[in-house]
């Protein structure tokens, strides 16, 4: 089942699906197994791997570390898929590639969509290749059935929206404010009123993330976006109050 | 040849280099930019006022040094040096910063960062930020920050806020990610001043033009001196901008040779250096914003890089010289540490100059090479920053002991007064 009638089965029974995330051997590859389990457990319906990337520019002093140290402790992208692989069969959960363009650029676009295809990934999010840059690979990725997601951002204009909207696949992935990941975002109308002009332009279901972190912002959330994304909070709980911690954390989130 | 015709291919691209890759967020923004500079380029007003305001502030033109003692010496070509290093700030930084300065306010916008490796550009921006009046924030490494204290003196007394970047290898390209994170959320009011030709489109470009008014000088400087055109003309290639800067004074001469040269760091093989074109360790990618050849690994994580001069430790170049150096228009070479200090040496006892740990790469090609030239051949040097302001990174290379004593004493005396 492709990604986007994954979430329209799931929507049947939960109004409000949840993306989580985590970075690949960091702080290990057995503490993502942990963390992955307890998010399965959770009932969360995507999960994003992010491949660690050595110029993560788009991110956060928290994934900006879990980068540096995954890659400092050995992590090769063989192994990310690995994981990719076992979780995928494992867990309920469909699971997306998240990184960086050149981490595919320099495999090889099409080796990068087979290898995601065989680990069972259904997508991907590549936070620094825009749509200009991405035919080949979005080509590539149709004819396996992966989804690339598309970013829609606060800054976007209308016309920029409708070339992004007729690009979108599977999911559309709104950044709920300017910056990187991991800070605070003030849930508000600017947040609705860039979900509502994503969905003037897209069809497929529209995912919230950036600053996303406790019970209010996903109430906030509930009856306007498909999916909350839930990244930076996550491995926030995960470092200070570790399995307990994390579980309580999804379960309030999910309630 | 221009370069920056796009009309026969994708816009920003030199070859299969070049490009926009950045977070959608940044697409507005650059768009404005590139924009807003293609109205400043059909601006020949725009050109003027960027040339009276390098000329009133920052000494323009430089001269073009006949360098006679070491021609003599080496028996070879007549070497002469752009004095590029008399600029104030000391580089050739300057130029592109007021150049992108004036765009700053043609934009609207009332703050600037920049990123800095040895911490020229951040000095240049930050005196550009004082002149015009806008706030300012500096990237650097920690490690560039704990290495070249002085510059990070003068752009705090300039007004600029210095923030030592802790990611990474804490050198250039981090400081570069830390630029991209705050430009992503403070974009509205922030212009991020580029510091070489590299980065996404349409930076290569625009910094290409801003430094061009060191070739359009040097050229009309050799042809009034000489009557004649340069056989071969060196430059440093760190990102690229002094070389783009003075090769574009000659790159429409299909017998002038146009030589780049990087840092080869410890040499071939040592896998510390910083030579991307020069050596074979270097592969296509993308980062940064660009895609162009970066010192990187199978999978695409950046390699550790080296060089004596922190201006030209970089693991990327920028795309028009991957272009150019695809198809043989530029020659790269690349210069060892250990080089670089006998011909700094050479250079100030023969000549009086003091060239940058940077320029000074270009000096040992271009002195290896005029010395096998013919005795009515001319060679250019790019002499693009000064090394005099950089005594303790100087002091450092020469391992100077009498320097490292006045230290040791001044340390004991700070030490002293804290007491």
């Amino acid at each position: 089942m492709g990604l986007q009638s994954f979430i329209a089965e799931r929507k049947k029974v939960k109004d409000l699906l949840v993306m989580a995330h985590v970075v690949c051997g960091y702080p290990s590859f057995e503490d993502n197994l942990k963390e992955l389990e307890i998010m399965a457990e959770a009932g969360v319906d995507v999960v994003e791997l992010q491949f660690p990337f050595s110029e993560p520019s788009a991110d956060g002093p928290l994934f900006v570390h879990a980068n540096e140290q995954s890659l400092k402790s050995g992590t090769t992208v063989d192994q990310c898929f690995e994981l990719m692989a076992q979780v995928s069969a494992r867990f309920p959960f469909k699971v997306l590639m998240m990184g960086y363009y050149n981490t595919a650029f320099k495999m090889g676009e099409d080796v990068f969509i087979k290898r995601l295809k065989a680990a069972g990934g259904v997508g991907f999010i590549l936070p620094d290749l825009p749509i200009e840059e991405a035919g080949s690979l979005h080509a590539l990725a149709a004819e396996a059935g992966i989804e690339p997601i598309i970013l829609m951002t606060p800054t976007s204009s209308d016309k920029r929206l409708a070339k992004l909207g007729a690009a979108s696949r599977g999911l559309v992935y709104a950044v709920a404010r300017k910056g990187v990941t991991g800070s605070k975002t003030n849930m508000g109308d600017d947040v609705i009123g860039l979900i509502d002009r994503c969905r003037q332009h897209t069809e497929v279901p529209i995912g919230v993330g950036f600053g996303i972190g406790c019970k209010q912002d996903m109430d906030f959330l509930r009856g306007h976006a498909d999916m909350a994304i839930i990244g930076t909070a996550a491995l926030k709980i995960w470092e200070h109050s570790g399995a307990d911690g994390l579980r309580a954390f999804f379960k309030e989130m999910m309630a | 040849m221009d370069i920056f015709d796009f009309s026969d291919g994708r816009e920003g691209y030199y070859g299969d280099y070049g490009g926009v890759f950045l977070p959608e967020i940044l697409h507005a923004t650059i768009e404005e930019l590139l924009e807003c500079f293609r109205e400043c380029k059909a601006d020949p007003k725009f050109w003027q006022e960027y040339v009276a305001l390098l000329q009133n502030y920052s000494g323009r033109p430089t001269p073009l040094t006949h360098l006679e003692n070491l021609s003599r010496e080496l028996g070879g070509a007549q070497i002469y040096a752009k004095r590029d290093d008399l600029n104030h700030t000391g580089s050739h930084k300057v130029n592109n910063v007021m150049g992108q300065g004036l765009l700053t306010q043609r934009l609207g916008k009332k703050r600037v960062i920049a990123e800095t490796g040895a911490g020229q550009h951040g000095f240049a921006t930050a005196t550009m930020a004082a002149r015009f009046g806008f706030d300012c924030k500096i990237y650097m490494g920690a490690v560039d920050v704990a290495r070249q204290r002085p510059n990070v003196f003068w752009m705090e007394n300039l007004g600029a806020e210095v923030i030592a970047v802790e990611d990474g290898q804490k050198t250039l390209k981090d400081a570069v990610n830390e630029c991209m994170r705050d430009w992503v959320t403070n974009m509205a009011d922030t212009h991020y001043i580029l510091g070489t030709a590299c980065g996404p489109h349409p930076f290569p470009e625009m910094v290409s033009w801003f430094q061009s008014i060191i070739g359009l000088e040097a050229r009309e400087q050799i042809l009034a001196q000489t009557g004649r055109l340069p056989d071969r003309v060196f430059a440093c290639v760190g990102g690229g901008s002094n070389a783009m800067g003075l090769f574009q004074g000659f790159i429409d001469e299909p017998t002038i040779e146009l030589i780049g040269c990087e840092a080869g760091g410890e040499g071939v093989g040592s896998y510390m250096h910083s030579a991307r074109l020069a050596y074979d360790d270097a592969s296509v990618g993308v980062a940064q914003g660009y895609k162009t050849y970066f010192l990187q690994n199978d999978e695409g994580n950046m390699n550790e890089t080296h060089s004596v001069a922190a201006g030209l430790d970089y693991i990327g170049v920028n795309p028009i010289f991957s272009h150019l150096h695809d198809t043989g228009r530029v020659r790269f070479e690349a210069a060892t540490d250990a080089e670089v200090r006998e011909t700094l040496k050479q250079t100030m006892r023969t000549e009086g100059l003091i060239p940058a740990l940077e320029s000074t790469h270009g000096f040992v090609v271009a002195l290896k090479e005029a010395a096998t030239m013919r005795k009515d051949e001319i060679v250019i040097v790019n002499m693009s920053g000064r090394g005099d302001k950089d005594i303790f990174t100087i002091a450092d290379a020469l391992d100077d002991a009498k320097w490292k004593s006045f230290i040791g004493g001044k340390a004991d005396q700070y030490r002293a007064e804290k007491k």
